[in-house]
């Protein structure tokens, strides 16, 4: 087989990244209260210790409303800014489009420290509303990215034919375009909910009182004896990441498919 | 074309405007604003209206800043080394040895676990590296070692490991996109004018994949300089880096000017140290792909 080392190197790079999501399951299911080897017996106790938490069903309610209106408003955002950059020239192009893009490489702590600050002076309550803020501007990046692939790959003269036809701008985005992004939409609305899920600075900082998914388990993880609860968490977690981003990706390839480009591969 | 011209420029910015606008309203003001506070002067509980430069003049004086602004940045520069280092014979695997079939599916492979929970995937690294964890545990049932490798515990060195692993995808992408861009006909020429593989490699693959090498350590360095959660899991809060300085500044002491300066401050560091970066790597940069 070709590349023979560098093949066997790429290997265990990935058992490198995949190491702590494969003890994850394994540490979820031992029944020894501390989370180190050897193992002791199977158990799915912590499941159900998961399953009865309040607090934590406080917190995956916050986190999930949190993540779909962040979702859904990165992604408005991310067409209008795809549509804008892929369609049209205007001046200051480069620099705007920076300023987008910008969240992506800004710390997280510079981001939602800022955004404190500016919300406490002015008297905002901290809510999961000052959250869902944060969390679209952090979203919105992605959105475009995913968003701009979807919106390239689009043959304009499909519009031009709809004009052409009589169509107005509107009907045309709405009954030509749109139906050709609508994968990348679902792609971006995925992306986005899975990101949003999982971010934690942000929330810590502009969550006020109201726990999240993410500053739960912070909170939890320096009490002993809720580790293993955690753990179970964290597998349920991780399969529904797994499963969101498979989803997400198929829609991502139909979208490409359905253009008629080339796939030019993974999701940045 | 003229009227086609404006109308271009009136609809692109029509539609840039509300992603835009949002960008401005949630990130850009408040960055401004964390500027101004920056020569503003602290009171108790309220922040007093009076330019000064007393902000800074603590930050640059303060030797905690500088030990812990010095650690912060050798962690990231440590941590961006190995990433990169360790990514692009990755990268390379995939743009030259992987079926273009299955591109997509390696690829995949390896974002999935940067979108799996990043605490608990930080925890766990806590669980792999600690005293009784699976590498130290694991080396003594063995019988290779007989008491713990202390190098990997709760220290500095534990802290790259983490974060080379949270932020190893981001360096495998910019470096494949670069390496995809190559015009595999100009490999082919190196070899047939008589270079081996390996100065083929070194004179032709490496220097037009550079942009994507920067754009990777660039990528890795910033957001790792201002991680929060690994020092605060990893180091059990002991190793403080320049996160959870300003962190500490603005809500547990409540000096708000204080805290913005130390942010200021960091970002201009940061954003010095990627600008010369950039300028040291100019002269791969220019180059047409």
């Amino acid at each position: 087989m070709k590349g023979g080392g560098l093949r066997i190197y790429a290997i265990l790079y990935l058992l490198f990244l995949y190491a702590p999501i494969i003890l994850l399951p394994i540490f979820a299911f031992n029944s020894g209260t501390i989370i180190a080897f050897p193992l002791k017996g199977f158990t799915t106790d912590w499941f159900g210790q998961m399953f009865e938490n309040a607090s934590l069903r406080r917190a995956l309610t916050n986190s999930l409303i949190i993540a779909v209106s962040s979702s859904v408003f990165a992604t408005c955002l991310g067409v209008f800014a795809a549509r804008a950059s892929t369609r049209f020239e205007f001046p200051g192009k480069g620099p705007i489009m920076g300023l987008i893009m910008l969240p992506l490489v800004l710390p997280e702590i510079i981001v939602s420290i800022s955004l404190l600050v500016v919300l406490l002076s002015i008297g905002v309550q901290l809510n999961i509303l000052t959250v869902i803020l944060g969390h679209t501007l952090i979203c919105m990046p992605y959105a475009t990215v995913i968003l701009s692939t979807a919106f390239n790959s689009l043959d304009r003269s499909l519009e031009e034919a709809a004009y052409d036809l009589g169509e107005t701008k509107w009907s045309a985005f709405r009954l030509v375009i749109l139906p050709l992004v609508m994968p990348g939409i679902i792609s971006s609305l995925l992306m986005s909910f899975t990101i949003s899920l999982d971010e934690f600075i942000i929330a810590f900082f502009l969550a006020g009182n109201e726990p999240t998914l993410p500053t739960y388990i912070f909170s939890q993880l320096r009490f002993p004896k809720q580790i293993p609860m955690i753990m179970a968490l964290g597998t349920v977690l991780v399969v529904m990441s797994i499963i969101l981003l498979t989803i997400a990706e198929y829609f991502r390839r139909r979208g490409i498919a359905k253009t008629g480009a080339k796939d030019t591969g993974g999701f940045l | 074309m003229a009227s086609g011209n404006r109308s271009q420029k009136t609809q692109g910015l029509g539609l840039i405007a509300p992603p835009l606008g949002y960008a401005v309203l949630v990130m850009a003001a408040p960055l401004l604003t964390i500027l101004a506070y920056s020569f503003l002067k602290d009171g108790y509980l309220t922040v007093i209206r009076e330019f000064t430069f007393d902000n800074y003049r603590t930050v640059w004086g303060d030797p905690i800043f500088h030990k812990i602004m010095l650690r912060s940045l050798g962690v990231a520069a440590l941590v961006t080394l190995v990433t990169v280092v360790l990514a692009f014979p990755v990268a390379y695997f995939l743009s030259f040895v992987v079926d273009p079939r299955k591109k997509s599916m390696w690829l995949f492979l390896i974002t999935i676990p940067f979108w799996t929970s990043y605490l608990i995937r930080v925890f766990l690294w806590k669980v792999i590296l600690g005293y009784n964890g699976v590498i130290n545990s694991g080396l003594k049932s063995l019988g290779i070692i007989e008491q713990p490798l202390t190098f990997i515990l709760y220290n500095v060195n534990s802290m790259v490991i983490t974060l080379a692993h949270a932020y190893a995808p981001f360096a495998i992408l910019p470096i494949f996109i670069a390496l995809e861009k190559i015009d595999r006909s100009l490999l082919e020429a190196g070899r047939d004018l008589g270079e081996s593989r390996i100065m083929t490699f070194w004179r032709v693959t490496l220097p037009l994949a550079m942009p994507g090498v920067v754009a990777a350590a660039l990528i890795v360095f910033i957001p790792t300089i201002g991680d929060y959660v690994t020092p605060a899991l990893i180091g059990g809060g002991k190793i403080p880096m320049i996160a959870n300085m300003i962190q500490a500044q603005m809500l547990d002491l409540d000096n708000r000017p204080m805290g913005s300066a130390l942010a200021v401050t960091a970002m201009l560091i940061v954003a010095i140290m990627s600008l010369i970066f950039v300028a040291l790597n100019r002269r791969f940069l220019r180059v047409k792909q």
